[in-house]
């Protein structure tokens, strides 16, 4: 028998509003939200439910030499205290490498690893019982330096295969060309937190027959299901899956976190167990953005003309692998940005270290490298004394172009016009007479009235591949009812795919009305008893999901044709369904569909594959690797107190191509969130790693862009379809988070005419103190 | 320890109550209401905002004794039964929700200056929300709402 769902269960989400793709309807879980009833997935309650909390490394690099529970499963309110011996199924997972122990066995590789789980009746006494847990570790010396990870064979392997996770090279034309021009930087990124504010949670509840069904905030249902039901050594079908709320995901939710953990305690003491990290916990509990170094050379011609890129890539991945392979992938073949260049030699290391595990976060792969080649681009722009826009739109790829990896652009890629529209857009006036400090740099803290103020404006152009790469089929399945429900035509869409906020559930209601032509359509919780709908990542879904949706209701539609060519006998051809009736091509209608129907439930479920792409080749790195790529452009402006290196962003400007925008206002509500996480990476955003340990895992010391550092943003958005995608869109969500920091990043420079080759810039990279 | 808050206009009380207890767990997992969120448990964040006695405060920092007596209004009474607050209705409107766990915090901070303030200036209300961090929006389409709200109310 199953347990009754909790309390605070995911709901059905059925607005009645209206809107079909192109329009901007209302969210359907906007109201929910407004009212705090929307079901996140650490409001979720059970009854007779206990508390689960996660024992982790204090230290980057350890042996583990003992370890004792059984103190603290003699606490009171106690109920299980599990280790690594307790995983009845395989103890290690991981999204692209099987290397990551559910529970540490005898070696921790970071600091935060989880070494062992408990449950207990309230979270306080969870807490406390933690520190009775008896763990003796032999520390080891950590290995934080990505460089060494790479080439210093001499360093003890933190996995049996050594330390390099994946190695790429990409070469094109003449990889030794010579230039007349040329400029060369080192650049640094830091490690970027996702920052999702709806922390790690989730609930598990135990069946009667062996099973679990778990409730929780992810961003991929069935490749948790498939993860989590390995280790407990079940058959996926006893681990189900159900998405609750989320509280936002950019990445942060591909890797597990809590899912193993709660299952593991929920079958052991047969009771719903709940998991909520806390935000201490949650910069341990998921993987980050990999920091990189990268060195970067360009060549151009006296005109302009770029002729060469040679660039030598590292990310430091940390102590497991989780994305980094695919970081490699899009870091070297997104490497010399929307650019024409003839040839390059490009090399990315992506290795295994002791510092906090690096994965997936908003822009994949092409932030780092977009930091670097936009910073060369202006390197180059001032070697050749050129405008830095102008040398852009120069060279800027476009629809036929050919990018580092032979692949051929078949769609549009008006990369040179978002610039030139940007560079088209007015600027703000300038500061003259008496300023509101608020609006200067230290704002209200009052630290300059104006002087020692210097304003810059700067660029950022990127390129970002769209969906999964390198020959993997990411598709989506979709199950879509048509049926009348109280007199009138309903739809219910079902998937799997994670609204994680952007408004994926607004947009297969969209899509529905627009293709089976009712008003009323209901979107399922996404849980796993339908198909796999992939990740809600690498802006993918609406792309991906969305042609899913599209496929099933025009399945259904067919079918409904089918039962009208019966019914009405006549030919179903040119038959099509809008107003919640059926019409022929003529426009004459044929009959309400509530009347066709009767109680006739007509249910289709399709998947959506995109187009085959293809592994790189290992020695060349050539190959058609990619499925679409997204490309947006940023001109941010800045004042910059250059005495006490405070930086004001003023304006950021953003020109995007998102080749159909189903639904505008959440295409502007992409761009505006994303272009704040970029700022937030350009002057903010760092993780401090020393030595392995994080210093600043809190909301005190990691800082996020507050409403205050987020300036007004102009935005214009191209709609240039892209002829083999479903309504010709094109990913949205993570291109605008990657364009924004490298324009910051150079209109600080301009301002100041400093090098700054490293992100986030602190104040004491602007004062030299 | 027991704690007798008001809250939403309704007595409640909340029993065995632990010592340390933040009047947002108690709100949370002994009354029942989860719309108050929890994400950082520091005062940094603001999506635990509540009134208290009419003053919005962070209910993480709150001790749920400091609460016994007092008088709460969470985001779930802002709406007058099915009637949403205006200040929910422009959230709702213009799209100044993606994720939605800022909202409820945000909700109860915008609540407060678009009582006490008549057309705000936009450096009044950026001020104003500072201390509600939102991760996914840029803030752009929160501003427009309570510009919204404001004018609203002052037309109203
Ligand atoms: S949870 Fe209270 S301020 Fe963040
Ligand atoms: S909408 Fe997600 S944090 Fe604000």
């Amino acid at each position: 028998m199953t347990r009754a769902a909790p309390a605070r269960s995911p709901q059905d989400l059925a607005g009645t509003v209206s809107g079909g793709i192109g329009a901007s309807p209302l969210r359907p879980d906007g109201t929910l939200k407004v009212r705090g009833e929307f079901a996140y997935s650490s409001d979720l309650w059970h009854e007779d439910m206990l508390w689960g909390a996660t024992l982790r490394s204090p230290h980057p690099h350890a042996r583990i030499v003992r370890l004792d529970v059984s103190r603290a499963l003699a606490q009171p309110g106690v109920h299980a205290v599990l280790t690594h011996e307790d995983v009845p199924g395989e103890n290690v997972y991981g999204l692209k490498y099987q290397d990551t122990p559910a529970l540490a066995e005898d070696r921790v590789r970071f600091q935060g690893e989880p070494v062992a789980i408990l449950a207990a009746d309230h979270p306080e006494i969870a807490r406390q019982a933690l520190k009775e847990i008896d763990v003796e570790y032999e520390v080891l010396e950590p290995i934080t330096d990505p460089e060494r990870a790479a080439h210093d064979t001499t360093l003890p392997k933190l996995h049996p295969g050594g330390n390099l996770v994946r190695y790429q090279r990409i070469l094109k034309g003449d990889p030794d060309a010579a230039a007349d021009v040329v400029v060369s930087g080192v650049y640094e990124i830091g490690m970027q937190d996702q920052a999702f504010l709806g922390p790690e949670s989730g609930l598990a509840v135990p069946d009667d027959e062996g099973g679990v069904d778990l409730y929780l905030a992810t961003q991929w249902l069935h490749v948790d299901q498939r993860q989590t039901a390995k280790a407990l050594g079940l058959p996926p079908e006893k681990v189900r899956l159900t998405l609750s709320g989320v509280g936002g995901a950019f990445g942060g939710r591909e890797d597990l976190s809590m899912q193993i953990h709660s299952c593991l305690l929920a079958l052991r003491t047969g009771r719903p167990v709940k998991m909520v990290y806390n935000r201490e916990e949650s910069f341990f509990g998921h993987v980050h953005r990999h920091p990189a170094k990268m060195y970067y050379e360009h060549g151009a011609t006296k005109d302009g003309d770029l002729v060469y890129v040679r660039a030598r890539m590292y990310f430091d991945g940390g102590a497991y692998a989780s994305k980094t392979p695919v970081v490699v992938g899009n870091g070297t073949t997104l490497s010399v940005g929307p650019y024409n260049v003839p040839n390059a030699k490009i090399e990315g290391w992506g290795v295994y270290s002791n510092n906090p595990t690096c994965g997936a976060m908003r822009g994949l792969g092409a932030v780092q490298p977009t930091y670097a080649y936009e910073s060369q681009m202006d390197k180059l722009a001032a070697a050749l004394g050129v405008d830095p826009a102008d040398l852009r739109i120069r060279n800027a790829m476009s629809e036929g172009s050919t990018n580092v990896t032979g692949q051929v652009v078949d769609f549009p890629a008006p990369v040179g016009e978002l610039v030139q529209r940007l560079k088209d857009m007015p600027l703000p006036p300038e500061r003259t007479g008496a300023v509101d400090i608020r609006d200067l740099p230290g704002g209200a803290s009052n630290v300059t009235h104006g002087e020692g103020v210097v304003r810059g404006v700067g660029y950022g152009v990127t390129i970002k591949n769209i969906s999964y790469a390198e020959g993997l089929d990411d598709y989506s399945t979709a199950r879509v009812r048509l049926q009348v429900i109280g007199g009138e035509p309903v739809a219910m869409v079902h998937t799997a795919a994670a609204e994680v906020g952007q408004g994926l559930v607004t947009l297969q209601q969209q899509i529905a009305r627009t293709e089976l032509g009712v008003p009323r359509v209901t979107v399922h919780p996404a849980d796993t008893s339908v198909g796999d709908a992939g990740s809600s990542s690498a802006s993918r879904q609406t792309y991906i999901t969305g042609g899913a949706v599209r496929n099933a209701c025009r399945a259904v539609a067919e079918a409904v044709y089918a039962l009208a060519e019966r019914r009405l006998v006549r030919p179903a051809t040119g038959m099509s369904l809008a107003g919640g009736k059926v019409v022929a091509d003529d426009g004459e209608v044929l009959t309400g569909l509530a009347e066709l129907l009767g109680d006739e439930v007509v249910e289709e479920t399709r998947e959506y594959h995109h187009r085959k792409t293809y592994p790189l080749d290992p020695e060349t790195g050539q190959g058609d690797a990619h499925v679409q790529y997204g490309f947006s452009a940023h001109r941010a402006v800045v004042d910059v107190d250059v005495e006490l290196g405070l930086v004001k962003v003023v304006q950021l400007d953003c020109a995007q191509d998102v080749g159909k925008a189903l639904n505008p206002d959440a295409v502007l509500g992409q761009i505006q969130g994303g272009s704040a996480q970029g700022l937030g990476l350009a002057v903010m955003e760092e993780i401090q790693v020393v030595d392995g340990k994080v210093r600043n895992p809190s909301f005190t010391d990691y800082l996020i862009p507050t409403v205050l550092d987020m300036p007004p943003m102009r935005i214009d958005v191209l709609e240039r379809p892209d002829p083999h995608s479903p309504y010709g869109v094109r990913g949205v969500g993570e291109p605008p988070t990657i364009s924004a920091t490298p324009a910051i990043a150079n209109a600080i420079r301009a301002a100041t005419g400093l090098e700054l080759p490293r992100v986030p810039i602190r104040p004491e990279h602007i004062t030299g103190t | 320890m027991r704690v007798n808050v008001v809250v939403n206009g309704e007595k409640r009380q909340a029993d065995n109550v632990w010592e340390g207890e933040s009047l947002l767990y108690v709100l949370r997992e002994r009354l029942g209401l989860a719309g108050s969120k929890n994400a950082c448990e520091q005062g940094e964040c603001g999506s635990c905002t509540v009134y208290l006695d009419g003053v919005p405060v962070c209910s993480c920092l709150v001790a749920a004794g400091q609460a016994e007596g007092r008088e709460v209004r969470t985001v779930e009474g802002l709406a007058d039964g099915d009637r949403l607050d205006p200040i929910q209705e422009s959230f709702v409107e213009y799209g100044a929700i993606q994720c939605g766990f800022c909202t409820p915090g945000l909700l109860v901070t915008a609540h407060d200056l678009v009582a006490r303030t008549t057309d705000p200036s936009d450096a009044e209300i950026r001020e104003a929300l500072a201390g509600n961090l939102c991760r996914c929006t840029g803030y752009e389409k929160i501003l427009d709402a309570v510009r919204l709200a404001a004018a609203r109310k002052e037309n109203a």
